[in-house]
Parts: C-alpha cells; structure tokens; sequence
C-alpha cells in the first residue's frame, strides 16, 4: 500500500512565499494575542494558587456553585466544568495570592459540605505557594533554554560536521547569557536574547542547517502557544514537557528532511539548489506523513479518552506535532534558501 | 552471515528474557518464595497521581531557630554575667545579626571581652558607641554559626516529621531535603491528608509557664503588660454554636518547662468523663525540674502552652514528683492519638510552612490508570493495524518490534525502580506512535531499493543501512530534550521522560536490532523471494 506514488513532485519550494506569509501571521497573531493578554495565562503551577477538581453529588452551576464559596469569602474563584458531562465534577481556581494558601481546600470542603450535603468528594487538591510557583516558572524557562542549547549545539555540530563551530557558538551563547544575567534581567528576557545570538550566531558562522531547524521549532512552539491562548488554556508544568516533547519532535522531523537533502545534494551536483531540495522533501514525504499519522493517531486516542487530567497535554501534543510536521516541510528547508541570496552562489552541501 | 545471525537472535532473545524476568514481581501479586530470594523483586512503583497520594513541600523557617538560638545565648549570658558580678544596663537580641548589650560599668570591659572569646566562639564583638559614657557592645553572630544553625533547623526538622510520619503509619513516605530549607514529603496512599497535614505541620512546642497571679489580665489587655509577662490565649470551640471562644491568660514568659524532656506520651482515657487525654513521662531532668516548679507555686496556676496557645491552665495542688503530667481537653480519639505522637517526636526546632501541597484521591488515580491504559490500547492497536495493513509481513515484523518495545518500556521501569507517573503512560503512548518511524524511515528506504531493480537481500542491507544515520540523528534530539526534562522536572514530568528516554533506546533495539534479525532470517535463511513490504 501507498498513500504517496514514486515520483511525486509536488513544488513545495515554489510555495514558501505562501508558507512564510501564514507562519508570519500565525506567529504575528500570537505576539499579539500574548501581548493583549498580558503574557501567557499560567495555570497554579507557575502563577501560585490553589486548584481543587471535586466531584459533586448532583449537577450544580458554576454560580451555584459560586454562591456556596461566599461564606468562605471565596466567591471570586474560577470554576469550570470538567470531565465527561453529567459527571459533575469541577474544577476550582483560587488565584489569591494575598490570603494563607495553606488549609484553604479544607474551607473550601467545609463551604461545599454545608452546600451541597454529603457526598462531596475532592479529588484532587494542587496548591503551590507564590515563591514556589517564581521557582517553578524559573525551572522550566531555564529547561527550555537548555534544550534549546544543546539541540543547537547538537545540530551544527552533528549536522554539519562543525563541532569547533558548535563549541564557538555554545561557549559565545554562555558568555552572552553569562553577561546579561549579570544585569539581572528576567529570565523571560534572557531566553529572548538567547534566542536572537543563536540566530545571530547561526547566520553569521554559516551554520545553515541548524538555522533552519531551530527558526523551525521556535515557530512550532511559539504557535503552539499561540493556540492555547486563543483557546483559553493554562500553561502548566506538564504543557512545558510536552512543548519540550514538540521540540524533539519538530527536530526529529526536520533532521530526516535535512538528511536527505545533504544526500542528494552529493549525488545531483548540477541541478539547482530548489530543485535538489523539492526532490528530498517529495522523496521523503511518504515517511513523514506515515509518522505524523501514526504519532497523531496515538495522541488522539490519548486526547480523546486519556480523561481530563491528560487532556491539556495531549492537546497540546496533538497541534505542535501538526505544526512540527508542516514546519519542516515549508519552513525548515526554504531557510536554507536564504544563504543563496547571502552568497550569491549556489551552496554546497558541504 | 548465519552464524552471526545466530549471535544475534541469542542476544535478542536473552534481552527479552530479561525483561520478562524483571516484569514478572509488577504482573504476578504471589510470587514464589525462591523468586525473591535469586532474581529481581522491585515492582514498577506507581506515582503520586495514579495510586492516590500527597506531595508536600514544607519551608522550615530556619530563621526563626537562629532567634531561638539568640534568646537562649542571651540568657546563658545574663547567667554568665551574674556568675562574673557584671552588671550591664541592657541586652537585648538585635534582629538575626546578633545581640547588643550595655555594661554599667566601663570597668568591667576587660572581663566582658575574655568571657566572650572564651565561651562564646561563635561570635565576634564589636565596639559600639559609648551610650552616656557606657560601653556598648555588638555581638556578632558568625555567618558560618548562623548557617548551621538554620542547617541544623532543617535536619532536625527533617528527622522530627520523619518519626512523626512513621509513628502515623504510612507506607513508603519519601523524606528528603532540598535546597532553600525546603523538605520534600511524598505520602502515597494518605487516606486522611488533613490529618497527615496537621501532624506534620504542627510544632509541638510545648511549654508550661506560670500564671501571673499578682497582676490583672484586664489591666494588661489595656495594654498595660508587667514586665516579663505576655498574654496567651486560650482557644476553644464550643460544640452548640460552633462559634470560636478565646479567653486571655497573662503568664509569667520564663518558661518553666518544656517539651524536651518528654521521653513518652501517650493517649489514656479518662474513666469519669470517658474521654482521652495524653499522659506525659518526664527524664529525670525534667522530673526534677517539675518537681521543683510546682514545690515552689503551691496553689498557683501552670499553664501549659502549645504552640503559643493555652492549652489548660490547673491549679498546682501539690508538689509533683516522679515526673507525670497530663493534658486534658476535649480531644476525638485521632486528635489525642495525634498529639501523643507529635509530643513523643518532639518539636520542630523552627516552625514549618507549607508552600506546595498536591493531594490526588485514590479513586482519581484509579481513574486515571484505567483511562490511561485504555488509550494506550485503542492508539496501539490502530496503529499496529495500520502498519500491518500498510507494509503487509514487514509491518507485522513492525509490530512485533513495537509490542516488544512496550515489554522493554515496562522492564525498564522495573530495572532502574522508576516511577509511572499519569504523563509518563502518555510517554509510553507517544513511544507507541513515534517508535515505528525507525521502522518506517527503514521500510520506505528498502522500498526504494526494490524500486531501482536490486535483489531482497541488497535492498534489505540497502536500506537498514542508509536508514540507520538519520535513525540515530533524529532520535538523539528527542532524547536531549527528554534528558532535560528529567532535569528540570519534578515528580510526574520526571516520569514522562523516563518513558520516554527508555521508549526512545527500546526503539533503537528492537526497531533496528531485533526486525533485522527477522529479516535476515527470512531473506537469506529460508530464501523468501518477494518482500511483502
């Protein structure tokens, strides 16, 4: 079985202006929606607060169930529906950050005990401290920037057989971030400005392929992110891994297309550069679009029966592997184009 | 070719094995007896958010022991002072820095300073300011002093809960320190986290002070407090309104005696009323201590003060010898159970505060274990009927490598007695997704080889071979990022990127490794002619 015939040629290179217009957008409207929004909406995990999912004896509404927090002077809370319907249960957001965190979910038992009778049961309770949530949401901008690092180190090194250019490039990155922590800036920042030095030092050390790769999954990431504020969503700590699982992921897409274009550009030395490059991207495509299946088969079934508690994570899965397998084909592989208008020639594969 | 073959199909049967051998204690529930004793026993532990539990981090207020450290050097020093006939105008504890003093008399200098750096290293004195013609003094806590005192603090609160928790009776709690003064308390399977809450968070700080009989507390509520005395109250709830009763005592502040010397507590119940109260068993330090106090305040109240609060306040009837006491109080039976227990741990050297607290029911865990498998099923077997379907006999070669990858997954939790944590099956399933693409970079390589016209047997080398670069490329960049996962993450992200580091080696194995196995024993043993593929 086939899904796509030998010799397929679709042009994908002659559709990135097209491809590049959407990402631009795509990454332009989720600048735009973070900024609106006041940065990303965090969930407990990074913003302090607490979190309770209990399960009701019968179906209440959220006003209801807002109106037997009053006499707890919680009336303010967040509460949603969660789960399956007709299981009444909820989820319940306190973002005070000004009361005593500690002992709230018993109040917040007791207030629904009085309410609703027995049978309340509280199933889970997550309560993080402020200072602990500062430490968590430095933790995960600091593993994101690692991963970052090394997967760039990685890349050019590997990739490209630069490993004295990798080490140029790591040891330059440590210093910048070195220096630019030094003035105590955020770590949100730090990352931003270690972003723009690997592009930097990707584009002037030559280092094309990495280039490529990682613009590739800043874009699958900072969609992704894009897409959880546009559908409301908090980004908690397990959104982290699973963006940090995108990332994997992206690359992995990306390396496969990337390793065949450096295969062919050895074997078809005179055709054009776009040429060599539609070529791998159609010769791999079959396996791209077997693997993404695959992947995103797996990932539904977890989205669609994992329960609730799974279901953030699995959704967020579920578009960065959409948008990691689109990104490296219409966006991983045009960046190389970029170094022929730099040089003015036709680039070599080595 | 077919003697290596033979090597290799010994090694990948040996590996399955294994895993098998490792799997077995997780699957069976009796295992037999001469098991346990020669091979592997650890079960695959589950996490926090699949069997039900509570994670806890505690913030010991080590700077509040640094303050108990100062006040206790102060009064060891107004002793010292005395002993020496040094009379000093006042000493008093300067924040955590340490304690300022001034002498009466500029005379005494030269003895102050020889007693200091004789008995008290930990400090440094500086010279302060004449005050009217008075010599002041600073003595400065060492910075190397304070931090381990607040050291000590978080190690003498860690083994305190620890013993707490033990005598609580919870299976496999995990203790342990971190940085910032933190503690790490995971309780898996905590029935009553409230409870455990309490228990743990509670100082048990018990003091018994005098009454100050001679003034009146109503005078002192005005603001009016003697010198040496404070106000505590006493904190009650009262069974018909519910409403909170606090009634004021005014209580001498030198306390008399307190829970350190305690070597039992127990709970005993009160044959008139029927209700529990917790008996206390002094040392002999301690017994002598009582007994001196309540010789010397016949007819005067003892308070006695947990954690800042009144507790009881009796009359001293008598002397009290062979160090007995009691607490009463309309304690529930877990309450008094409780309090023994803290007060036979004994109390925290700093108070505690509770800055991350994350409590899964067992009946959300179950759920969640139940949801879990059943996706990881239904994912599996879409995709094992989708390869079978798509590369025919080769996709079923697929699919065992697959089904195997899961056996290794599960073996190696097993192996390294990692946890499996709710993210950590999404690891498995994600694995199940993302493992058959070795398999299919492999597959769609051989099928371009059959196309250029080359024999099974070449496109089979052909394709393993020219496959097996970008295999190893692209796995690794998900293993980086799972290696900083495991870095940065805590509890279950910790347990999405064991799976999923596992998942990816697995995959390596049995993707590369084991199918070829397969293949070569069909194409050049038997002479299969035609790939299904």
């Amino acid at each position: 079985m086939q899904f796509i015939k030998p010799g397929t040629k679709i042009d994908f290179i002659g559709k990135r202006r097209i491809a590049f217009t959407f990402s631009t957008m795509m990454i332009i409207a989720t600048i735009v929606l973070l900024v609106w929004r006041g940065g990303p909406n965090y969930g407990v995990d990074f913003s302090g607060g607490v979190l309770i999912q209990v399960k009701l004896p019968q179906k209440i509404s959220p006003s209801g169930i807002k109106k037997a927090l009053r006499p707890v002077q919680l009336e303010d809370s967040i509460i949603q529906e969660f789960g399956e319907h007709g299981q009444s249960e909820y989820l319940i957001r306190i973002r005070k950050t000004n009361v005593e965190l500690a002992g709230l979910s018993d109040r917040v038992e007791q207030a629904l005990d009085t309410a609703f009778g027995k049978g309340v049961d509280m199933r889970r309770v997550e309560m993080v401290g402020p200072k602990v949530g500062k430490d968590l949401r430095q933790k995960a901008l600091f593993a994101i920037f690692y991963a970052l690092l090394f997967i760039a180190i990685y890349i050019s090194g590997r990739f490209e057989l630069k490993w004295l250019m990798a080490i140029i490039m790591a040891i330059s990155l440590a210093f910048v971030v070195y220096i630019t922590s030094t003035f105590g800036v955020s770590v949100t920042w730090l990352i931003l400005i270690a972003l723009v030095v690997t592009i930097g030092l990707c584009w002037f050390l030559n280092l094309k392929y990495a280039l490529g790769a990682i613009i590739a999954l800043i874009h699958d990431v900072a969609i992704t992110v894009g897409i959880f504020a546009l559908t409301d969503r908090e980004i908690s700590l397990s959104i982290i891994a699973a963006l940090l699982t995108i990332v994997g992921y992206s690359l992995n897409d990306t390396i496969i297309v990337f390793d065949r274009i450096r295969e062919n550009l050895r074997r078809f030395r005179r055709k054009p550069f776009e040429q060599t490059m539609n070529a791998s991207i159609n010769e791999t495509l079959s396996r791209t679009i077997l693997t993404s299946t695959t992947t995103l088969v797996v990932v539904l079934a977890l989205f669609v029966l994992g329960g609730g508690v799974i279901h953030d994570f699995a959704f967020a899965l579920l578009v960065g592997i959409g948008v990691g397998t689109y990104s490296s084909i219409f966006v991983a592989s045009p960046i190389l184009l970029l170094w022929e208008g730099k040089s003015g020639k036709r680039t070599n594969g080595k | 070719m077919s003697k290596s073959l033979g090597w290799r199909g010994i090694i990948a049967l040996f590996a399955i094995l294994a895993a098998v051998v490792y799997l077995v204690p997780s699957l069976s529930s009796g295992i037999p007896g001469w098991w346990s004793s020669l091979l592997p026993k650890d079960k695959i532990r589950l996490g926090l958010d699949l069997q039900g539990g509570m994670h806890l981090v505690l913030e010991v207020q080590a700077s509040k022991a640094v303050e108990t450290h100062l006040e206790r050097v102060v009064e060891e020093l107004k002793r010292d002072l005395r002993k020496d006939r040094v009379r000093y105008l006042e000493m008093n504890r300067g924040g955590l820095d340490g304690i300022e003093i001034t002498l009466m008399r500029p005379g005494d200098k030269e003895v102050f300073l020889d007693m200091v750096a004789a008995g008290y290293p930990d400090f440094s004195v500086e010279s302060m300011p004449d005050k009217e013609g008075k010599p002041a003094f600073q003595l400065v806590l060492n910075p190397k002093a304070k931090i381990r005192i607040m050291k000590m603090a978080v190690d003498q609160a860690l083994e305190t809960i620890r013993n707490r928790i033990d005598q609580f009776g919870v299976s496999e709690p995990d203790i342990r320190p971190q940085e910032n003064s933190r503690l790490l308390i995971q309780l898996p399977g905590v029935k009553d986290p409230k409870r455990a809450i309490a228990l743990i968070g509670k100082t048990a700080l018990l003091e018994f002070k005098l009454v100050d009989e001679e003034h009146s507390v109503e005078e002192a509520l005005k603001g009016k407090i003697p010198p040496g005395d404070e106000i505590l109250y006493q904190v009650s709830i009262d069974p018909k309104s519910g409403r909170q009763k606090k009634i004021p005592y005014l209580l001498k502040k030198r306390t008399a005696l307190t829970g350190e010397y305690i070597t039992d507590a127990r709970v005993q119940i009160d044959s008139r009323y029927n209700e529990p109260y917790v008996s206390l068993s002094f040392d002999a330090r301690g017994a002598r201590l009582f007994e001196q106090v309540t010789g010397q305040n016949i007819k005067k109240r003892l308070a006695i003060v947990l954690d800042n609060k009144v507790n009881s306040a009796p009359v001293i009837q008598d002397k009290i010898s062979g160090g007995k006491a009691q607490i009463t109080g309309r304690y529930a039976m877990d309450e008094a159970r409780d309090l023994a227990i803290v007060l036979r741990a004994g109390a925290l050297p700093a108070p505690v505060k509770i800055i991350e607290e994350r409590t899964v029911g067992p009946s959300l865990g179950k759920d969640s274990i139940e949801k879990g498998f059943k996706s990881m099923l239904i994912g599996g077997a879409i995709v094992i009927l989708f390869m079978a379907i798509y590369y025919g006999l080769s996709g079923v070669i697929a699919d065992f490598a697959l089904i195997l990858n899961i056996l290794f997954i599960m073996a190696g939790l097993a192996f390294f007695s990692a946890t499996l944590t709710l993210p950590g099956i999404a690891g498995i399933i994600l694995t199940i997704g993302m493992s058959v693409d070795a398999n299919v970079l492999i597959f769609e390589r051989i099928r371009e080889e059959l196309r250029l016209g080359k024999t099974p047997r070449a496109s089979i080398d052909g394709g393993y071979s020219k496959a097996l670069v970008t295999i190893l490329d692209a796995q690794v960049t998900t293993l980086i990022a799972a290696l900083v996962l495991f870095q940065f993450g805590t509890g279950p992200i910790r347990g999405f990127a064991v799976t999923l580091s596992i998942g990816i080696l697995a995959s390596l194995f049995t993707a590369i490794f084991v199918t070829r196995i397969i293949f070569d024993y069909l194409y050049t043993q038997r002479n299969m002619k035609r790939i299904s593929i």
